[in-house]
């Protein structure tokens, strides 16, 4: 059985959720009354306390894996269409790893800060988590986040194929600032090469502004220590930036002169254009947002009341507005964003809407506080072609048919 | 004094210089840490700059590299660098610009000192840092030659890598975004 019949039979699924708003007054003619009004979990004692949660076994939901050579280079995409709020639970943060998760004990991490510093410094985690801390909420995004829509829409394409490489965890860490000035960044230093702990010790060059600004060396997530997926014990996140340059298993920052050009800001994360150059550095995740309910896969089972919901973000900075079309794109109207709207964060949107049955196609695009638009896929390819591979930004489309049926669609 | 107090004794110093009333929040040192001493810091592994630092010393041509290919690297790679199946190492010179660019080493990549860091940190795939310094320098010599930038003869080292001339080196632009003009909408 799949995941998504497992869903459909337990009623929790993505067709269970839609059917919810009509289920009402049926089910009570349908089923015995005493399992509405007087259910088992009344008469009998439920399960005793336990020191670590799961969630119900009638929630099913899961990432998926990309398919791949390798599972240990490979990627796996967050359930977009199933989540609520904003916050991304850890153990679906989407993946992407190049050379496997390592196991990492804590107590043996260390990272090094060395290069152009007055003092080359090693911090134990112990060390680090004595350092002043601040908790952020940022979200984290594969710059190969929808890829898929450079090529022409597939209609079985779902959210969570096309834009589950994007997650939101609240994180907590210490400002790179504060770790660069314990070191003493001397004159000449202008970028900071970060590396990783896995086995291609994964390296990335960070400009010294941007490390200075903002950027965590993050240990915590959704209140737990990082999962080792997302980098345990020790992470880099670069707010608004692409996933990739937020360097997992951190185990060194080397400050340099220089980018290094290191494999991963050359050979790939490069946006090639159709004059034959590439675009270099492209760090910054633009406005971007999907409608998650209804998306691709889903069913609408009768007209009638739908609340639109999805999310919206840019590495710009906030989401000032989100537009959602209901007629395919001749008129766009405001949608309601959930407070508080946080920079650099999933920003849940919604949208009242009421089905009448007829075929139409839904579609958002977001509109960020710095007025960059989320375009048209047309717009985007007529830019840069088709074979940038990265930086997708296009807003999607989902197709209701007569028959309810939502399908990928371009707009 | 241990290196831990001596880190110590920089912080102090620091925070007195700072003066009295001048200081704002968290901009106090903390002094934790410890000084890494410089032997400590080569155990680290090299990080390779596109001028050539961090490379160390050793050598080789692609003449003494083909077995080492052969052995270790062809079975992802192809014999030739262009089979595959994983990543085309050769190739695909002036096809940047069409419907089905090829971005190797020789077309795409901007910089030669990048093959050697890379293959250093995390070739071959499944034994990562398996290669000495000097096998490393081979497999790079022996990639560069069969995308016809160096000969088999050459020697490639710390010296003569930084000076390699890639042909896409100038092929990098920087970010131009926000680039979409169509993308202003109408105001609802």
């Amino acid at each position: 059985m799949t995941g998504d019949d497992a869903r459909t039979k337990a009623g929790h699924g993505r067709r269970g959720f839609l059917k919810a708003a009509t289920l009402g007054s049926a089910a009570a003619v349908l089923r015995p009354s005493t399992l509405l009004g007087q259910p088992r979990s009344g008469r009998s004692l439920g399960e005793g306390v336990g020191g670590y949660g799961d969630r119900s076994p009638f929630e099913t939901t899961l990432r998926r894996v990309r398919g791949s050579r390798y599972a240990q280079a490979a990627g796996s995409l967050t359930p977009l269409q199933n989540l609520n709020g904003s916050i991304t639970p850890s153990a679906l943060h989407f993946e992407r790893h190049h050379s496997g998760i390592p196991e990492i004990d804590p107590s043996e991490h260390r990272l090094l800060i060395d290069g152009l510093v007055d003092r080359p410094l090693v911090f134990s985690l112990a060390e680090l988590q004595r350092m002043p801390a601040v908790t952020r909420t940022y979200f984290v995004e594969c710059s190969g986040n929808g890829r898929v829509k450079w090529s022409p829409a597939e209609p079985d394409t779902d959210a969570q194929a096309a834009f589950g490489m994007t997650s939101c965890s609240e994180w907590t860490g210490v400002p790179v600032s504060a770790l660069l000035r314990e070191v003493g960044a001397s004159a000449g230093a202008s970028w900071v090469v970060a590396e990783g702990a896995d086995a291609c010790r994964m390296t990335r060059s960070v400009p010294l502004d941007k490390a200075m600004d903002d950027t965590l060396v993050a240990y915590g997530q959704n209140g737990e220590a990082l999962r080792p997926a997302q980098g345990y014990p020790l992470r880099l996140l670069i707010p608004g930036w692409e996933g990739n340059i937020c360097v997992k298993w951190l185990r060194r920052l080397r400050v340099v002169d220089q980018s290094y050009l290191t494999r991963e800001e050359t050979a790939k994360y490069t946006d090639l254009m159709p004059n034959g150059e590439a675009r270099q550095y492209t760090f910054v995740m633009d406005a971007k947002s999907v409608i998650t309910r209804p998306s691709g896969g889903q069913q609408l089972d009768e007209p009638g009341f739908y609340q639109i919901s999805g999310l919206a973000w840019s590495g710009r900075g906030r989401v000032q507005r989100v537009e959602v079309t209901t007629d395919g794109g001749r008129s766009w109207a405001e949608a309601q964003l959930q407070d508080p709207v946080l920079p650099l964060a999933h920003t849940r949107f919604r949208f009242d809407w009421s089905w009448d049955g007829s075929e139409t196609t839904l579609a958002s695009r977001c509109i960020d506080e710095t007025g960059d638009v989320q375009p048209s896929r047309a717009a985007l390819i007529a830019a840069r072609g088709t074979q940038s591979s990265y930086h997708n930004n296009a807003v999607q489309g989902w197709r209701i048919g007569r028959d309810g049926r939502v399908e990928n669609v371009d707009v | 004094m241990s290196s831990r107090s001596l880190h110590a004794g920089i912080a102090l110093v620091t925070v007195a210089m700072l003066g009295a009333g001048k200081v704002e929040g968290q901009t106090l040192l903390t002094g934790l840490g410890r000084l890494a001493v410089p032997s400590e810091l080569e155990t680290w592994g090299a990080i390779v700059g596109p001028d050539g630092a961090g490379l160390p010393s050793g050598r080789a041509t692609a003449a003494e590299g083909r077995v080492l290919y052969d052995r270790r690297c062809a079975a992802c790679h192809g014999l030739t660098g262009q089979e595959g199946p994983d990543a085309r190492l050769a190739g695909g010179r002036d096809s940047l610009a069409g419907d089905q660019p090829r971005k190797t080493v020789g077309s795409y990549w901007p910089a030669a000192t990048t093959l050697w860091d890379y293959v250093n940190r995390a070739m071959p795939f499944d034994q990562p840092g398996s290669l000495t310094s000097d096998e490393v320098y081979a497999a790079v010599a022996y990639v560069l030659f069969l995308n016809d930038l160096v000969d088999e003869q050459d020697p490639v080292d710390a010296d003569s890598l930084p000076r390699i001339e890639m042909p896409n080196r100038a092929g990098f632009v920087d970010d131009p975004r926000p680039d979409v003009v169509a993308a202003q909408a109408p105001r609802p």
